[in-house]
This record gives structure tokens, sequence and C-alpha cells, in this order.
């Protein structure tokens, strides 16, 4: 801690007024409208809206298993990275925002989560998660004009009847050719695959062929045939960077390496049933909150004080690190947010009990509040270690409600330390020891 | 005030409250909800008013629709029950419904597959023995410095056997519920019950700590008057705490909403037993495993 405790109380200042800004939220007062920024550079973007989870906001969450049998056990990772960038950019078309899709693995599971919150139609939805992708190459059509071969358009193509099912595997790689620079995606066509391929590149040579995902063109202008390739392995080449050649080989792969979805488990919350949670729960913490705060004054008077100062600090530091991390408020994440309030009180605790048992004892003021601070430190420390053990296990085993549960409350710890040990340290040390002086 | 000496009443009031518990848990076990399992849960709220969860479940059963239960959830709406029912199986019942009742939508529905449930109970039990054997751990490791004859692992130990009352309490007054209210555990139980590890460890190591730094200030005390005095300096702080938290989780009862209801409930009987627990146990706990130490040396 710095000699001068008035720099920390300016640094405190300055980090209360940067988490009003973060946590302000759109309101009219006196005329002016006032609102949260956005933040929006190259590297950290966020628009600090507050994210709601499904049971918050309504919603459905899709828990699909995905059937393997089919694949190779050394493409089985493709294919499910594959198929959750297809589910992604569907539910993204369907306009759904904050749609989250991950994987997961287990040892002899393959799974997607789709977490859908806000949509209205779960019919389509569901469905749009569930399809399997379907890939196809498409050549120009015979009667398109000579023109069109340069500056096609996308319905100039029709189906040149080789597809999905006749491509083994795409892979993006560093290009060896000096001729093309940047990255190359290579494509292995299966027996049948190569056979038409061959065919195709001999009727079509100079000409483009491009390829649909689900009915749209993927990778537009689509590349042009520059030789027959008899063999079956061809070479998409056009000055890709590492991430556009990664992204076209996913994409191949979703129609090369279809694994059907199966959907284990749902849940869906109507659209009522969350926004009367957010009503309930905001009211609930507003109870909490405040019956802590007549505690803590009418228990600890002007010492207490001190600790509703640090609290309300800490309340706003966290909302505002819940904007920018960004996490996803769920029940049980206000929970895990409000116990942790309850944390932050309990570090107060401790120090003033300290405190006070020190001035019992008969040392000054000032002696006493550092002999209260150093010597409540050791409990503080272990026993905040012992609860951040839980949260992580809690992180590690959980998915979603009891993910943002033990995120909040983590989150809850770490900065009820800072402010039980900054915060009101600083404040007690300014306001309360020279005011007796 | 003598806590240490009347320390057999407080372990005998803590067998009061674990034992019947106990006994429900082995007769009964508990009351599993779809998360653990399987099954599908459906909320339908009926356009049309007021209709009965008696006459929904008399027609789905004409149906020949497998429903384990309907509850009534509101003058208009029904709560269904029934083994995990995939897309189609969900479609056909709502077809059903519709073309009988009117109009519906759903208001929940929660489906859950019997892989994702033996899943679960398997990370579930796994996740509380890996946060215990870690709690251990630390404390041991943090406590290493504690002057002799007392053994830091004692501390360990002794945090541990508050730690697992605490657990049983929970997990014991939750099969009872389970057995005479109908009440589930779902994950959410889990999350409670790994909350409470962590605040019950909390409470103990507050008094721990306190018994540690005591125990280097007065060496002239025996170790049960230095104990005794350190529960007794830190027993304002283990109420107000325990008090402040209690106040939190009671306005989240009660207001909070249904869905998170019975997981507050867990949290808020975790951490009243976890506060008596590490005054009236764990602290005591120390200086019956001190004593038989030193009889036995």
């Amino acid at each position: 801690m710095p000699k001068n405790p008035r720099i920390v109380l300016l640094f405190i200042i300055c980090l209360t007024i940067l988490a009003i800004v973060v946590d302000l939220p759109k309101i009219k007062i006196f005329g002016f409208n006032l609102s949260h920024p956005k933040i929006n550079t190259s590297f950290f973007k966020r628009d600090l809206e507050p994210k709601l989870g499904l049971d918050l906001a309504g919603g459905v969450q899709l828990t699909m298993s995905a059937d393997m049998s089919k694949i190779e056990e050394k493409d089985r990772d493709n294919a499910l990275e594959s198929a959750k960038n297809i589910v992604e950019n569907r539910v993204n078309s369907l306009g759904v925002a904050e749609a989250v899709v991950q994987t997961a693995k287990t040892q002899s599971q393959y799974r997607l989560i789709c977490e859908l919150p806000g949509v209205s139609d779960v019919e389509q939805a569901i469905e749009a998660c569930k399809k399997t992708a379907h890939l196809e190459f498409r050549t120009l059509k015979a009667d398109a004009s000579q023109e069109a071969t340069i500056s096609a358009k996308p319905e100039d193509f029709e189906s040149a009847n080789l597809g999905g099912k006749d491509l083994k595997r795409a892979q993006a790689q560093p290009s060896q050719d000096p001729q093309t620079p940047g990255y190359v995606i290579s494509l292995e066509f299966n027996g049948d695959g190569a056979k038409r391929l061959e065919e195709i590149t001999k009727n079509n040579l100079d000409k483009p062929m491009a390829m649909y995902l689900d009915d749209q063109p993927i990778s537009w202008p689509p590349p042009v045939i520059r030789a027959v390739i008899s063999d079956g392995n061809a070479q998409i080449s056009g000055n890709f960077t590492a991430k556009e050649a990664k992204q076209l080989a996913i994409q191949l792969n979703a129609g090369a390496l279809p694994i059907p979805l199966k959907i284990e488990s749902q849940t869906r919350v109507g659209p009522t049933i969350g926004s009367g949670s957010i009503e309930k729960s905001f009211f609930a913490t507003a109870v909490g909150l405040t019956s802590v705060v007549v505690f803590m004054l009418i228990y600890y008077r002007f010492l207490g004080l001190f600790a509703v100062i640090a609290l309300a600090i800490y309340s706003l530091v966290v909302l505002s690190l819940f904007k920018l991390i960004p996490v996803t408020l769920t029940l049980a994440g206000v929970a895990g947010f409000v116990l942790s309030i309850g944390m932050a009180v309990d570090a107060n605790i401790l120090i003033f009990e300290r405190m006070k048992e020190e001035l019992r004892w008969g040392k000054p003021k000032l002696e006493a509040l550092f002999a209260g601070f150093e010597r409540a430190w050791s409990s503080i420390r272990d026993s905040n270690v012992s609860s951040l053990i839980t949260t992580a296990i809690l992180f590690n085993f959980g998915t979603g409600a009891i993910r943002g549960f033990a995120l909040t409350l983590a989150i809850g710890i770490l900065v009820s330390m800072f402010s039980a040990i900054i915060v009101s340290k600083t404040l007690i040390r300014i306001f309360w020891v020279r005011k007796i002086k | 005030m003598n806590i240490v000496k009347k320390r057999n009443w407080f372990f005998i009031f803590s067998l009061l409250i674990i034992i019947p518990g106990l006994i429900s848990l082995s007769l009964w076990g508990l009351r599993l909800g779809i998360d653990f399992a399987g099954g599908t849960l459906w909320e339908i709220k009926f356009d049309q008013q007021e209709i009965s969860s008696h006459a929904v479940f008399q027609y789905l059963k004409e149906q020949q629709e497998e429903i384990s239960s309907v509850a009534q959830t509101n003058e208009n709406s029904v709560l269904l029950r029934m083994k995990s029912a995939d897309e189609l199986k969900i479609s056909e019942i709502k077809n059903k419904l519709n073309s009988k009742f009117g109009k519906t939508t759903d208001v929940r529905l929660q489906t859950v597959g019997p892989i994702v449930s033996a899943e679960l109970t398997k990370k579930a039990v796994v996740a509380v023995l890996v946060s215990i054997l870690a709690i251990v751990l630390y404390i041991t490791w943090s406590f290493r410095q504690i002057p002799k004859p007392t053994s830091s692992i004692s501390f360990g130990i002794c945090t541990i056997i508050a730690l697992v009352h605490d657990v049983i309490v929970v997990v014991g007054i939750f099969a009872i519920l389970g057995r005479f209210f109908q009440i589930e555990i779902d994950s959410l139980f889990i999350t409670a019950l790994l909350t409470v590890i962590g605040f019950s460890v909390h409470d103990t190591i507050v008094v721990f700590d306190r018994i540690r730094e005591n125990l280097k200030k007065y060496s002239s005390f025996s170790f049960e008057e230095v104990v005794n005095h350190s529960i007794l300096q830190t027993f304002a702080r283990s109420l107000n705490t325990s008090l402040t938290v209690v106040f939190v989780l009671l306005a989240l009862f009660l207001f909070g909403g249904e869905s998170i209801k019975y997981f507050i409930l867990a949290l808020l009987i975790g951490i009243i037993s976890g506060t008596y627990s590490s005054i009236f146990n764990a602290a005591p706990l120390l200086v019956v495993w001190h004593n038989l130490v030193r009889k036995r040396a």
C-alpha cells in the first residue's frame, strides 16, 4: 500500500466512475438521453448490452448427439467442428442474436449444444439445428452466355451431380507453389467422385465451378478449373489467408463428413416466464441488498457506512465486469452474484470485528485499523481461496446454469477481496482516522 | 461461556438432525429430477381458460399416451411429466391437445435423455469428491506452521468432518422433503451442495485461523482453553456474516421465483448448518482429537 492513501482514493474514484459509465442503462434524465458507450477497437469489441440467458430471456437449448458411426476415427473432430460451424451459420441466418453453439466431447460421445435465447419460432430453430448439411458442386448452365464465364452470377449455375457424398475430406494448407502464394484448400475425392470430377473438369476447362452449401454459394467468385483432374485430388487456390482457407475447408467438410444429429435433451422456456423471472430476481436482489445495508448501519454505525460504500463500489465494478467479459446472466448467475455480496460483507465484518477487539485491548485508532486489516487478512485469504477452489471445480464440472453460477461467484469473490482490502481500508484511513485525530 | 466443555451436547444436537435425514435417505433415497433420472417436463398453457389437470390426464390416457403425471400449475396451465420424449412424440401430443382443448402455448419444456442424465450423476459425484480433497490439501498446507504438538492434518480432517456434516444435513433434509413434499433434486442442487461446501470451509477456517494465532500467543494456556477462547472471540463475526448471507438468501427464497426456490432453500439450510458446525462441531472436535493423541502418547 502506498504511503499516501489519497492516491489510492483517486484511483478508486476513477474506477467507480468508469464502472458507472459501463453500467449505465438507457434512461432519460432531465431531458438528457443517457446510455453506456460501445467499445469498438480493432482488438476489443463490446456493445455493453446486458446478456441474458435462456431462463431470463426465454428460448431453446438443445443438446444433440452426433452419430459418428460412418466417420473415420481421424476425421471425427473435423466433422464435429464443421457441423458446429454450419449450425452456427444457420441459427445466425434465422436472426437469433446471442446464439451460442458449443461442441462437447466425452470419451464415447460427440455432442453439439445450441443455446438460442429469445428465439420465437421454436420448431423452425430446432429444424435448422438438426438438419444435415448438403454440399453440391455446380457448373455453368449450358446456355449461359460467354460473358457469364467471367462474371457469373449464382443463378447461372446448375448441379454438376457432384456433392458431399463424393468428397472424402478437405484440408487447408500453405501453398507449395510460389505462383499461388498464401493458403490453398486440397480436396480429396473418393472413387466415384474422382471419375465424375475428371469428366467435369474435361468438359468445363477454364470455366468456373461453384460450391454450394445448403443452396448458398460459398467462396464467391467461384474458382476456375485450370486443368483436367483425373486422380481425385483437387486444389483450390486463390491467395487465401490461413483463416479464409480454414473456414472454406470447414464448410466443405460439413458436406463431406455429414453427421446425423439427434436431439438428446432440450429445454424450452417461454418468453413470459423469462420476463417474470427478471422482475422477481431484480426485486429479490434489491431486498437482499437493502437488508444487508440496514444491518451493517445498525450494527457497525459509522464503520458500517464505509462498508456500505465499499459494497456499492463492489456492486458497480462486478456489474461492469459482467458486461465487459461478457457474462451471460441466468437465474443461477444472479444467485451467485447475490451470494458473493454476502461474502464481500463478510470480509468487512472480519476486519471490523478485529478492529473492535484491538481497540478494546487499548490500541490507538490508527494502529487498531492496521492490525484489524493485517490480522484479518489470513482468514480472508484462506476462506476465499477455498471458495475459489470450489468455484473452479464447479466451472469444470458444469454446463450452462452451473457454469454461470460458478463464474459470477468467482468474479464476486475476487472483487470482494479488492473491495474489502483496498476500498474500505482507504476510506477508513482517510475519513475515520483523520476525523478522530 | 464454555462451549468446548459442553461439546457432547452440541454433538448430540447435530446427530438429532442428521439421523432422521440418514434414515430417510436409506429408506427412500432422494427424489431425482429429470436432470438425473431422464425424462420430459412440459408446462403447457391453454388459451381457453381453466382446464383441469385431471381432464388432461384422462384424455391423454384414453389416447394411450404414456404420461406419468399431470399437475396443475395455474388455472389454465398444467405440467406434464413423462419418459424422455423426442420431437415427434412432443408434436404428436401437442396436436392431440390442440384438437381437444384448443390452442396451447409451451411455457417451458425440458427433455433429458438417459445418457446425459447418467453422465451428470457421475460428474456430480466426482465434483463433490474432488473439491473435498482439494480443500483438505489446501488447509493442511495452509496450517503447516501450527505449533507442536498439534498437527496440521487434524485441522484439515476436522474441517472435512464439519463439511460432511453440512452436506449430510442438506441431503438428509432433502430426502425427507422429497418423500413428504415431492421436492426433487436437480443439477442446481449439486451447485448448492458445492457452494455449501465452500461456505462451510470458509466459516471453519475463520475459527481455526484464530486458534492458530492464539496458540502462538497464549502458549501457557491449555489447548482446550485456547480453543474455547478462540470460538468466543470469533463468535460475533460468525453470527454476523451468516446473518447477512441469510438475509440475502431469504430475500431470494421469498421473492426470487419458483425455479430457484429449492436451490436457495438448499443453500439456506447448508449455510445455517455450516455456521453451526464450524462453531459447535469443528473446533470442539479439534479438542477431542488433541485429547486422544495425548492419551495415547
